[in-house]
């Protein structure tokens, strides 16, 4: 095996492009797991703790642009505002000393369907893109373009994740995991949501509960037509139990759950209807009272 | 491979490091410094926890070839001199450890709490400490050593101002 210390970012393209086997290594908080039980030997090892831009991020008209290192400690204490639903899922991931380790890049790296900032990722909306660069070029990968199998991501070989694009947050967001204690858990199944009120339209991001994380696509056209016929956006009227008791059911019907050692599929799909109802209550009363403070 | 880096202030060399080696490893077995414990393997337990470059870290996810020209600093580090530090001389005092293995890691994130909050709360004690399991003592020992600590550290903050 190798061990590869780019210096630079396209030092260390230029050794993805050469190795194209060699795993990217950041934080080390899945790859390591691997490397101590032997479950994966790769060629090579490619450290990406040098380069430092990957642990920065910056916002340019409305958007955060993520470094793919900057730890989820760092997006808990800087990105709560920009991107709440984000550093809600941040709070959750591992503990301590993992999120001072562990970031996005290595979640979408990796495309767990576990992985905790996918849900929140995915209901950050249809412009989060994930901006994977090689020798050859940089491309945006969109997010729902992104995920394409059980620990699968479209990634090509000699691409590495050198940031994501994420929208700041225009309304609420919230993000819910069942686990079996609060900390140092892999999600049974987790649940983002956010309300986007400029674009009029809500975003859902499934995790755990299918082969990859992903979208309540009909629970969000539902939620978004009762809201636009009701002229709920303007008024911050009330959503009533039917609406919310049907939006739960779609994201129920969007997942695909397995029985597995964490949670049957039942349990799967029951909390995710009860983390849909409970992520788009607690969202829509801090909107209600946004809009009736600015009234 | 050859990795270098700075432990508890004094630079050491490992020679023959696998690349797929954990820091971990390399302090236990390489370098002398056996203080870390080798308990899960997998970032669950927080009995490796070290500073890296001042940040606290399970050091068994931790690459050895990553710490190169870094800063480390171990439990072995916490000391005052050839005395123990206050963290270390609290978790004795308070009777927190029992079989010793946890308590490593539990004095550097406590270390690395109180440096960043002297005055935690015992939810923000609970946060901090949550990577970190101990399967004796049933945390409320640990608790005490943490508001001992605490306390002792403000006193003396107090008394060299």
């Amino acid at each position: 095996m190798e061990f590869l210390r780019p210096a630079t970012w396209d030092e260390a393209l230029a050794a993805k492009a050469e190795h194209p086997t060699a795993l990217p290594i950041s934080g080390g908080t899945d790859v390591m797991v691997e490397m101590n039980f032997d479950v994966h030997r790769p060629s090579a090892l490619l450290d990406l703790n040098r380069i430092t831009e990957l642990t920065e991020w910056s916002i340019t008209d409305g958007v955060v642009r993520l470094g793919a290192a900057v730890p989820y400690s760092r997006i808990i204490d800087e990105l709560s505002e920009p991107l709440p639903g984000l550093a809600r899922a941040a709070h959750t991931v591992g503990s301590p000393q993992i999120r001072n380790r562990g970031g996005v890049g290595g979640n979408l790296g990796g495309a767990s369907p576990a992985g905790d900032a996918h849900p929140a990722l995915l209901a950050a909306g249809r412009d989060v893109y994930v901006e994977a660069c090689s020798v050859r070029g940089t491309r945006l990968i969109p997010i729902d373009e992104f995920y394409v199998g059980v620990k699968r991501n479209s990634l090509e070989k000699d691409e590495l994740i050198r940031s994501v694009f994420i929208p700041v947050a225009d309304g609420p967001q919230q993000f819910s995991k069942i686990g079996t204690r609060n900390a140092m858990v892999i999600a049974v199944c987790a649940f983002g949501f956010a309300l986007h009120p400029k674009n009029h339209t809500v975003g859902t991001g499934i995790g755990s509960a299918a082969p990859t994380p992903r979208r309540a696509v009909e629970a969000e056209q539902y939620l978004q037509g009762v809201l636009e016929e009701r002229g709920l956006w303007e008024s911050g009227d009330l959503l009533g139990t039917e609406v919310i008791q049907k939006f739960g059911e779609l994201v129920k019907a969007a997942a695909s759950p397995i029985d597995d050692v964490r949670g049957t599929a039942d349990y799967r799909r029951h909390s995710l209807a009860v983390m849909a109802r409970r992520t788009l209550t607690w969202t829509w009363n801090d909107y209600s009272k946004q809009i009736r403070s600015a009234a | 491979m050859r990795v270098t880096f700075t432990a508890n202030g004094k630079p050491v060399e490992a020679d023959d490091v696998w690349e797929g080696e954990s820091l971990l490893y390399v302090l236990r077995e390489r370098v002398g410094l056996p203080g870390s414990k080798n308990a899960c393997e997998q970032g669950e337990c927080g009995s490796c926890t070290v500073y890296l470059d001042g940040t606290p870290v399970c050091s068994c996810l931790v690459a050895a070839g990553q710490v190169q020209d870094r800063e480390v600093r171990t439990v072995e580090g916490l000391t005052d001199g050839e005395e123990l530090g206050l963290v270390q001389q609290a978790f004795v005092d308070a009777g927190a450890v029992q079989c010793g293995f946890c308590t490593p890691g539990l004095l550097v994130q406590t270390d690395a709490l109180l440096d960043r909050s002297p005055q935690p709360s015992d939810t923000d004690i609970r946060e901090a400490l949550s990577g970190n399991l101990c399967r004796c003592t049933g945390y409320e020992k640990i608790m005490d050593a943490v508001r001992l600590a605490s306390a002792r550290k403000c006193q003396k903050v107090g008394t060299s101002e």
